[in-house]
């Protein structure tokens, strides 16, 4: 047992993160599955995606060949139109809700001829945006997230000139640096922001991080308007014993490397026990199989009904070979000259609800332990509190608090993403961006 | 098991599914092909005129996603000279003894290339003649297919040519490229014809190819109009068929019904309009010979669940009910129904009631799915909605 990497062979790591959900090979592929849609009027799925993309419309137009007006229609409710189309939830959001499924038959699937449409449209470097003539307004967007990508676009297109600044080597958010390779990949990221960026208008600042590079009060003097979309910060504590042993890592740091780096030179356990159940908890857990763990173990303290993944992600996790430990709780990490040995959890029962609605976990006084050479954290990212904290921002534990419009308690600052909801989808972190900047825009035009 | 089995004007043949004159009759090898798969006759590719093929000759109209609605084609008639044709109808004759074979003449308009070629064509021992009047493309041009078929008196005189010498059954079949085919039909039948076959393909253009502005399908940098055929014809071949089957003149001669036959529920529909017989292309050039089966199998079916022996049971029963407009029922009133049971709240029937028609379906918003319902007092029963429906069974018409 240790952590180590080099545990596959090239070609197995590369078939193991190989894209997960192959695109359309060719259009009449397409257009079959596009025909399938019947074009529904007020169409539920376009009502359940957040950002409310003209599903039947930019479908049909898949049909009528008119690709390019296809991703328009994507594109101008939703810039990373290509993004989600590869990691929104979509059996909870519009496919959960297309009718055929009233008929026990398949949904028709949205997502993969959404990212025909927009794939097209990054390949061929379309420019489908006509961008008003400059008006004399600066904003800055910090974060290049999804939030602030989407900002930044709606803004730009109104003729704002937009500074983007970026703590990170490369833009793109927790989209580069925090989702399974198998999804989407670092390159597509790049393509993508390029894409966005291809618009006009929009400075990308990278490798500069707000606290520390620079400070609010600096945006808010050069600038007219200020976004933040910084997100979160590190993975919640697990406040247990043990938690300073040598292969305990967080989630998010572990993505990042495999995001960044060759799979290769990735290292992972031999067991593994990855604790939480949300999308990053089962990024971590199905990556560190694909890396070659042999036992990977998913912990999570409630039970299936209230897993917050999706089916989709739980049985991909299972069909990767990770097994999954429901109502257990860690208590304890144990080691051995440093090193992680196992993961002491107790047993959880579930009592009347708790104040989210959820059932309320109950240590049983039974524990047991699970042998383990690395533990991954995944149980959520807490907000930026230092910073947040103690700046004048109105907040609750570092998430920022904002009006209806994305407005923070400062004049001309907004805010919007993971650092406002607590860190939710892709899709909503955009739809926050794109509000948020229509409000932005009507203060530009007032001030 | 029902007979499928027809005489059609003593020309017997096993099922009354025949092959028409077309690319799939060209030649030995493929009548050979159709008759192993069960095919009960053949109209052998038109023989006559020497003419030359074109290289690019189909091509289609695509709706909706779906491929085929329709297809055209400017090919001639057998670009083959016909002693070869002649010489594979006999050796076929042989092999397949049991199966209808007609042959499809076009010769240009002299009485002596006629009597030629029906003389050296009955000598090959085939069944029956079927007489070109209706190819509606290069032919045309030289006076011949659709020239002779949308002419009354030339039709008659060229029949008559070939009465004269016709020891075997003879069809005539008619273009629909006509504002109507009576004065054709009766014309053919008064010269002696016993029987008529329709329709001949119409005259198209499927599309243009919107990169090189050429319409389709494109020889050298351009088109010309081609016959249209496939499912897309069905409905217009079916409004010519019953006019033939209203006529006191023509509804006394067998008709064979063409255009758009798919399936056997088209064949049906064809039956139950005054055909005796029914000829197939385009279903089998997009499918194989091998739709025989679900052809035969689907009428079986049909005809033993209504208790019919033999097509002659129930063709023609549509064509009295087929009325002049005026004649209709003006008191008749059917309204839509929704079984909430089986709405899928696609909310098609509401838009296009709403945006088209007569603004008779209430809207109730619900998450993630809205609520529809009929307001009877407004509904005209005019179908639309229960034509857009996508869940079978959900919208009825109530007659009220």
């Amino acid at each position: 047992m240790s952590v180590q990497s080099h545990r596959l062979s090239k070609e197995e790591l590369s078939r193991n993160f190989s894209d997960i959900n192959p695109p359309f090979r060719c259009a009449d592929a397409a257009i079959m599955e596009a025909s399938r849609c019947l074009n529904c009027y007020d169409a539920p799925c376009a009502r359940f995606c957040p950002t409310h993309i003209d599903i039947p419309k930019f479908i049909r137009q898949i049909v009528t060949g008119n690709i390019k007006g296809s991703a328009r229609t994507v594109f101008t409710s939703n810039i990373l139109g290509l993004a989600c189309s590869k990691v929104c939830p979509v059996e909870r959001l519009c496919e959960g809700v297309c009718v055929h499924q009233l008929q026990k038959e398949r949904p028709v699937p949205i997502a993969r001829l959404q990212r025909f449409s927009t794939e097209k449209a990054l390949k061929e470097k379309w420019n489908l945006f006509n961008p008003n003539s400059f008006i004399d307004k600066k904003v800055a967007v910090v974060g290049s997230g999804p939030a602030g990508l989407a900002c930044a676009h709606s803004l730009a297109v109104q003729g704002v000139r937009v500074t983007i600044f970026e703590k990170e080597k490369r833009p793109g958010g927790l989209l580069t640096y925090g989702i399974a390779a198998y999804k989407v990949t670092p390159e597509s990221c790049r393509d993508e922001v390029d894409y966005i960026l291809s618009v006009g208008g929009i400075g990308l600042q990278l490798g500069k991080e707000l606290g520390r590079d620079f400070f609010l009060e600096d945006l808010t003097a050069g600038f007219d308007a200020v976004f933040l979309s910084i997100g979160l910060g590190k993975t919640r504590p697990l406040g247990i014993p043990g938690e300073h042993l040598d292969g305990v890592i967080d989630a998010i740091g572990f993505i990042s490397r495999i995001r960044t780096g060759e799979f290769s030179k990735v290292p992972v356990g031999n067991k593994v026990v990855v604790i939480g159940m949300g999308m990053t908890a089962i990024d971590a857990a199905t990556q560190a199989r694909r890396l070659g763990a042999d036992e990977v173990t998913l912990v999570y303290r409630r039970s299936v009904q209230e897993k917050p993944c999706s089916d989709r992600e739980l049985n991909l996790a299972r069909l990767d070979g990770c097994r999954v430990q429901w109502l257990a709780s860690p208590r304890e990490i144990l080691g051995k000259e440093g090193k992680v040995t196992s993961l002491i959890c107790d047993r959880i029962k579930l009592e009347d609800q708790d104040d989210d609605n959820r059932p309320k976990p109950v240590i049983t006084g039974e524990t047991f332990s699970i042998e383990a050479d690395m533990v991954i954290k995944a149980t959520g990212q807490v907000p930026y509190t230092d910073w947040i904290g103690k700046s004048s921002l109105q907040n609750i534990h570092g998430r920022i608090l904002t009006g209806p419009g994305f407005e923070t308690s400062i004049p001309g600052v907004f805010a919007g993403g993971d650092v406002v909801n607590g860190g939710k989808e892709v899709v909503h972190a955009v739809q926050h961006g794109k509000e948020a900047a229509m409000t932005i825009l009507t203060y530009l035009k007032k001030n | 098991m029902a007979d499928l089995s027809i005489n059609f004007l003593g020309i017997k043949s096993p099922n009354p599914f025949w092959l028409a004159s077309g690319p799939p009759t060209d030649k030995k090898i493929n009548v050979l092909r159709a008759f192993e798969a069960g095919w009960g006759g053949v109209v052998w590719k038109t023989i006559g005129a020497p003419v030359r093929n074109v290289s690019s000759r189909y091509s289609s109209l695509n709706y909706s996603g779906r491929k085929i609605a329709g297809i055209n084609n400017i090919e001639l008639i057998s670009d083959r000279p016909v002693e070869i044709n002649l010489a594979e109808i006999k050796e076929v004759l042989k092999l397949f003894p049991d199966r209808a074979m007609v042959v499809s003449l076009m010769a240009d308009n002299h009485r002596e290339s006629w009597h030629d070629l029906v003389k050296r064509t009955q000598d090959t021992g085939a069944h029956g003649l079927e007489l070109n009047f209706g190819c509606p493309h290069g032919m045309v041009e030289r006076g011949m297919g659709a020239a002779v078929g949308q002419d009354p008196e030339i039709a008659r005189m060229i029949v008559e040519w070939v009465m004269e010498v016709a020891e075997i059954p003879v069809i005539t079949k008619l273009t629909p490229n006509v504002h109507s085919v009576v004065p054709v039909g009766r014309a053919v039948a008064e010269a002696g014809s016993g029987g008529i076959s329709l329709i001949n393909t119409i005259q198209s253009v499927t599309g243009i190819d919107l990169e090189t502005l050429v319409p389709n399908p494109g020889v050298s940098g351009c088109s010309t109009f081609g016959g249209y055929c496939g499912p897309a014809v069905k409905p217009v071949a079916l409004k010519f068929l019953t006019t033939l089957a209203q006529d006191p003149v023509t509804s006394h001669l067998p008709l064979s019904g063409i255009g758009g036959i798919s399936t056997w529920r088209d064949a049906v529909e064809f039956f139950l309009l005054g055909a005796s017989s029914v000829q197939i292309c385009t279903a089998a050039m997009l499918g194989g010979f091998r739709i025989i089966e679900d052809l035969c199998e689907g009428l079986d079916d049909w005809m033993n669940e209504k208790g019919y022996q033999q097509i002659s049971d129930f063709r023609g029963l549509s064509v009295p009910k087929i009325t002049r407009w005026e004649e209709l029922n003006l008191n008749y009133k059917v309204v839509a129904s929704i079984n909430q049971d089986l709405c899928i709240h696609c909310g098609l029937c509401y838009i296009t009631c709403e945006d088209t028609s007569h603004q008779a379906i209430v809207l109730e918003k619900g998450l993630p799915y809205n609520t529809y319902n009929i307001k009877e007092e407004d509904c005209v029963g005019c179908n639309l909605c229960k034509i857009v429906c996508p869940a079978s069974g959900c919208i009825s018409m109530i007659e009220r």
